[in-house]
Parts: structure tokens; C-alpha cells; sequence
């Protein structure tokens, strides 16, 4: 049974400059117990459809399609359903804890904060609870961390806060955005590690430009390009065979593989290329490429990918 | 929490502006708390008239023959007490207001006009009109005052929600269904309190000020006489610069409204500096 299906989405934003697409028909379906990683390169639309799913985009933003989570559409629910999902079902893990932390409150409230807001506990038992939550994220002497304010606590540790923060409420579903971003190298192996410990029985959306974190903890993952997805693939096909050519330029630019940079520049998410949004940036492209936009097609037991070089 | 304002103290304790403030403004309130017990006499009482200071009455006596010792120690109470009131009334509506408009920003733009409509009326002589309308009482007094001095603290109170609404741990909390009534007092309203308080401050400074201003053209409640109806009443009295009288009569209440007004700006430099670090390099004292 699938936890969280989205159907057509669009996520489109209204500006003085014109209408920014920042996401384009997706379609995903994520299995209960699944954990997906949507990778893509900075501004393709990854946390604009991570926030939609939980609805808390500007007023403005034209949302179109279906979510469904759990047999339910999230877009038909009225705010205060909503409330009631946001971090009870779906919890998202934001980017950047050095900022996500109130400063002026001590960390151990803030968790206790998120679990009095769904659970009927009182001050002192949220705040064991908020204690329990800092031990389970591995932090040492969570009692004593749980009374200090955030600016006492290292990147890493706000991170880990913030996923204690995330878990507080045993949510279904959880959207971390970007976890793993501005901490150094061995930091983010442990939150990696850390990460993958705790939603072992849970479903997890992974919003990430980092394959090595993603390849770590992912069962599928979801390539994201211009606002759509571009490439659907179980985590070890994607590494051993990509085939959308942005995805293979993608794994090429990595380090490790070269450090070979995609020529050109991410599309603006205003003024879309016409036919394949990867044409002026791709080494295949066709006539075809530059007029017809191609569909997402299935290569083999459940792999996806919108590229006519496979059709 | 008691830690909290024990840790604040001790910040505060660096600024001698602020301990000469703050010392000053404890012994006007001091003298108001105990004004019955403190007082040589009821300010009520009436003595031989215009007498000059002597042994039984230090600063002389008025025009009717009342203490003027007795008359300033029960001024004080008159005094702090309205501004005490009118500045805490005014601070809660500003706060009040600039919480809404800076959040919801629905009502920003008519509650951000009312704000213009009080920051642009020259507010004296608009109080002076009012007051003169309504029967002189200190509850009067205080609801003029709190009428008129909620604009700029409302304003700030504002602007600075306006860029904490945005903050990624107001959307973090709403991450986890936080309403927004939530939001405004367990994340916006702890960030804006010491911008409330260095506000209140402030705006007692201009109430002290504009109190004494009612009261000296005759405007103050005559059942409670504060400073400023002391200087009133002296400034009323026929020969009061031709003799020596106006040095104990006037000067004494003259020199309680300049150091109160002196002790609250102290105070309110001493806690803007805690509350905003960047004007602390900026310091010369």
C-alpha cells in the first residue's frame, strides 16, 4: 500500500516576473516503509515539493493535482486538518538547524514544544519525553543539553536536534530537507548513519544534492530536473546504470568520478525550455529533443526515465 | 528564569549609567511607597502661609500654608504612579497592535494608518484639548496619556515581527502544526519583550514630562497634586520671583521631574544597549 502518492503535481508561484514553474506534473508514489531520495541540483524544485506536501507555501502559490496521503488529499483538507497532520503524520526536517532553532528558547522546550502541540502531555512529561527524544539521537547527557540554548550546541548537534525534533511525534512520514547540508565530512557520515538508524520503520522522503547520502539510506530515487522528474530508479541501478543523460552528467560531476561539470546553466524555472528541458545542456539531444517534450517511459521493473534515446 | 534575571543584572551592572539611573529612579519610588511614613506632615494640613524654611518645615510652607517637604514626597506618588500606568497601558496596546499588524498582514495596512493618523497629530496640544474636556482625574490623565503614546512603540513592535515571522524556526514550528496564535506568543512575543520594555522606558520619560506640562497650566486632578501642579500653583502666586520664595518652592519640584526624567533616560540607554549589542561599541560614557 502506497503511504504518499502524488498525482499531476504542479507547484506554480506568481511573480512580478512571470509565473515560476517550480514543479511540473510529478508523479511519485512512495510505498509505506519506503525511503525515497529526490536529488537534483540547487533550485530545481526539490523543497518547493517537499513543502507542498505538508501545504505550507505562500498563500499565492497555485498548487494543482492530487496528494494523497494515506487514502486521504492533502490539497481538499481545510488548515485546521492540516495542523493535525503536520508533525503527528508527516514531519519535515528542515535545512539549515543552525536558523530552524529559536534562539531564544532552550533546546530541550522546543522538542517538548512539538510533542505537546499533538499529544496531550503535560509540561514536565513532554519534556522527558523532549529528554528521551535527545538521548535517541545520540546526543550525551541529554539532560543537562536539553536546558541549553541553541548557540550552545555545534552544527552537527543542532542537526541532530532538529531530527529529535522531526521524531518527536512518531510521525508516518518524514521529509528531511537537505539533512546533510553545511555540515562537514565525518559530521555527515554520522547524521547519514544516524539518519538511516531511525527511520528504519518508517517512510522517509529525502530531499538531497547528495548522492553519497543518498545512495546510503535510499531504496529508490527520484531524479529532479527544470521542476520535473527526469529519472525513476532503485538506488543501486541509478549508480550502476544511469540512463538519463543528466543523470549520468550528474554522477559524473562528482568527485569521486572526475569532477566533470553539466555544460550550461540550470534552466530558469520562468522560461522553461521548450521540448526536453535537458536539451541545451545535453550531448544526445535530436531535432526531436528541441520541439517534443518527452513522457516518462518504463525501462524495466519499475525504472522510469523521460528520454527519448529510450523510447 | 530566575536565573535569567539574575544573568541580566549582572550584564546591567556594567553600565554606571544605567546603576546611576536606576539608583535615582529607586529612591523616587521608594519615597512614593512610603510617602505617609516618610512625610513630616499631611500635605493636606494647612500651616502659618508662605513661610520660609525653618527648623519645623525644611522647604517652608505655600501659599495656603501647607508643607512643601510633605507636598513633594506625596507629589512623587502622584507623579510615578500616573506614569506608571499610562506608560505600562500605552506599551501593552502598542505591543498589542504591532503583534498583529506585523503578523497578520491582513490587518497591517488599516492598523498601520491608525498609527500614522497618532504618529502625525501634534499630540500636546490635542492632550491638552481632551484633558481640558474631561473632568481632571488621575485615571483620566492615564487614559490620555496611554491614548496617545502607543503609536511609536507599535510600530517597532512591528517592524521587528515583521522580520521574525520569516525566521526559519517560526516555519519549522508551523512544521510541526503550530497555529498561528502559538507562534505569537511562544516565539514572536519572547523576542520582542525587551523592545517592549526599553519602549515602555522611554515613553514614561515623555508621559513624566507631559504630565507635569498638563498640570502646570491647571489641567492635573487639584485632589492629587503632583509636581507639576506644584509648579502651578507657585508660578499662580503674585510675587513668587520677586522674593526668594520660588527657591524652595518652586526649584525642588522643578529638580524632581528633570532627575526623574534624567534617571529613566539612563535606564533606557543602559537596557537598549543590552537589548541591541551593536549600539554597544557605539557608547561614549
Amino acid at each position: 500500500m502506497s503511504i504518499l502518492k502524488l498525482t499531476h503535481l504542479n507547484v506554480h508561484f506568481p511573480t512580478q516576473d512571470g509565473v515560476v514553474k517550480a514543479v511540473n506534473t510529478v508523479d511519485l508514489e512512495m510505498a509505506n516503509g519506503e525511503r525515497l531520495g529526490l536529488i537534483g541540483e540547487t533550485g530545481c524544485g526539490k523543497t518547493v515539493l517537499g513543502m507542498s506536501i505538508i501545504r505550507l507555501l505562500q498563500l499565492a502559490t497555485k498548487v494543482e493535482g492530487k496528494i494523497v496521503y494515506k487514502g486521504k488529499d492533502l490539497l481538499k483538507l481545510s488548515e485546521e486538518e492540516m495542523r493535525k497532520i503536520r508533525g503527528k503524520e508527516i514531519a519535515m526536517i528542515l535545512q539549515n538547524p543552525t536558523t530552524s532553532l529559536n534562539p531564544v528558547l532552550k533546546v530541550g522546550d522546543q522538542i517538548a514544544e512539538a510533542i505537546q502541540l499533538h499529544q496531550g502531555l503535560d509540561k514536565r512529561a513532554a519534556k522527558e519525553k523532549a529528554i528521551e527524544m535527545l538521548e535517541s539521537v545520540k546526543i550525551s547527557s541529554p539532560e543537562k543539553r536539553a536546558n541549553e540554548y541553541p548557540h550552545q550546541f555545534s552544527g552537527g548537534m543542532k542537526e541532530r536536534a532538529m531530527i529529535a525534533m522531526g521524531l518527536a511525534c512518531n510521525p508516518s512520514l518524514i521529509i528531511a530537507d537537505e539533512p546533510t547540508k553545511g555540515l562537514d565530512v565525518t559530521i555527515k557520515m554520522q547524521i547519514v548513519k544516524l539518519m538511516k538508524e531511525v527511520t528504519k520503520r518508517k517512510s522517509m522522503l529525502f530531499i538531497t544534492h547528495d548522492l553519497g547520502a543518498a545512495a546510503e539510506i535510499c531504496d529508490n530515487i527520484a531524479v529532479m530536473y527544470a521542476g520535473e522528474l527526469v529519472e525513476y530508479a532503485k538506488t543501486e541501478d541509478i549508480f550502476k546504470n544511469p540512463l538519463h543523460p543528466y543523470t549520468r552528467g550528474f554522477l559524473n560531476s562528482l568527485p569521486s568520478m572526475g569532477l566533470k561539470p553539466i555544460r550550461g546553466m540550470s534552466p530558469s524555472l520562468i522560461d522553461l525550455p521548450t521540448g526536453c528541458r535537458f536539451h541545451p545542456r545535453c550531448d544526445h539531444a535530436s531535432a526531436k529533443c528541441k520541439t517534443e517534450h518527452p513522457e516518462m517511459v518504463e525501462i524495466e521493473n519499475g525504472n522510469y526515465v523521460r528520454c527519448f534515446l529510450y523510447t | 528564569m530566575i536565573e535569567d534575571v539574575i544573568v541580566f543584572l549582572k550584564k546591567y551592572k556594567s553600565s554606571r549609567l544605567g546603576l546611576v539611573g536606576l539608583g535615582i529612579l529607586i529612591f523616587f519610588v521608594v519615597t512614593a511607597i512610603f510617602a505617609p511614613y516618610i512625610a513630616p506632615y499631611d500635605p493636606h494640613q494647612r500651616y502659618e502661609t508662605t513661610e520660609h524654611p525653618n527648623s519645623a518645615h525644611l522647604l517652608g510652607t505655600n501659599h495656603v500654608g501647607q508643607d512643601i517637604v510633605s507636598e513633594l514626597i506625596y507629589g512623587t506618588r502622584v507623579s510615578l504612579f500616573i506614569t506608571l500606568f499610562a506608560s505600562i497601558a500605552a506599551a501593552f496596546i502598542g505591543a498589542f497592535i504591532g503583534l498583529i499588524a506585523g503578523y497578520f498582514k491582513r490587518f497591517d495596512f488599516f492598523l498601520m494608518r491608525i498609527v500614522d493618523l497618532f504618529l502625525t497629530i501634534p499630540r500636546l496640544p490635542l492632550i491638552i484639548i481632551i484633558a481640558a474636556f474631561m473632568r481632571p482625574s488621575v485615571w483620566n490623565l492615564v487614559f490620555v496619556f496611554a491614548l496617545f503614546e502607543w503609536s511609536i512603540t507599535a510600530r517597532i513592535i512591528r517592524s521587528e515581527v515583521l522580520t521574525l515571522k520569516n525566521r526559519h524556526y517560526v516555519d519549522a514550528t508551523r512544521m510541526f502544526g503550530a497555529g498561528d496564535f502559538h507562534i505569537l506568543g511562544k516565539h514572536i512575543l519572547p523576542n520582542v519583550v525587551p523592545l517592549v520594555v526599553v519602549q515602555l522606558v522611554l515613553v514614561s520619560r515623555y508621559i513624566i514630562l507631559a504630565e507635569s506640562g498638563l498640570s502646570f497650566i491647571g489641567l492635573g486632578d487639584p485632589t492629587a497634586k503632583s509636581w507639576g501642579m506644584m509648579l502651578h500653583d507657585a508660578f499662580e502666586y503674585p510675587t513668587i520671583f520677586i522674593s526668594d520664595i520660588w527657591m524652595w518652592w518652586m526649584l525642588p519640584a522643578g529638580l524632581c521631574i528633570v532627575f526623574t526624567i534624567l534617571s529613566l533616560t539612563f535606564i533606557g540607554y543602559a537596557l537598549e544597549e543590552l537589548v541591541n549589542p551593536r549600539l554597544r561599541s557605539m557608547t561614549i560614557l
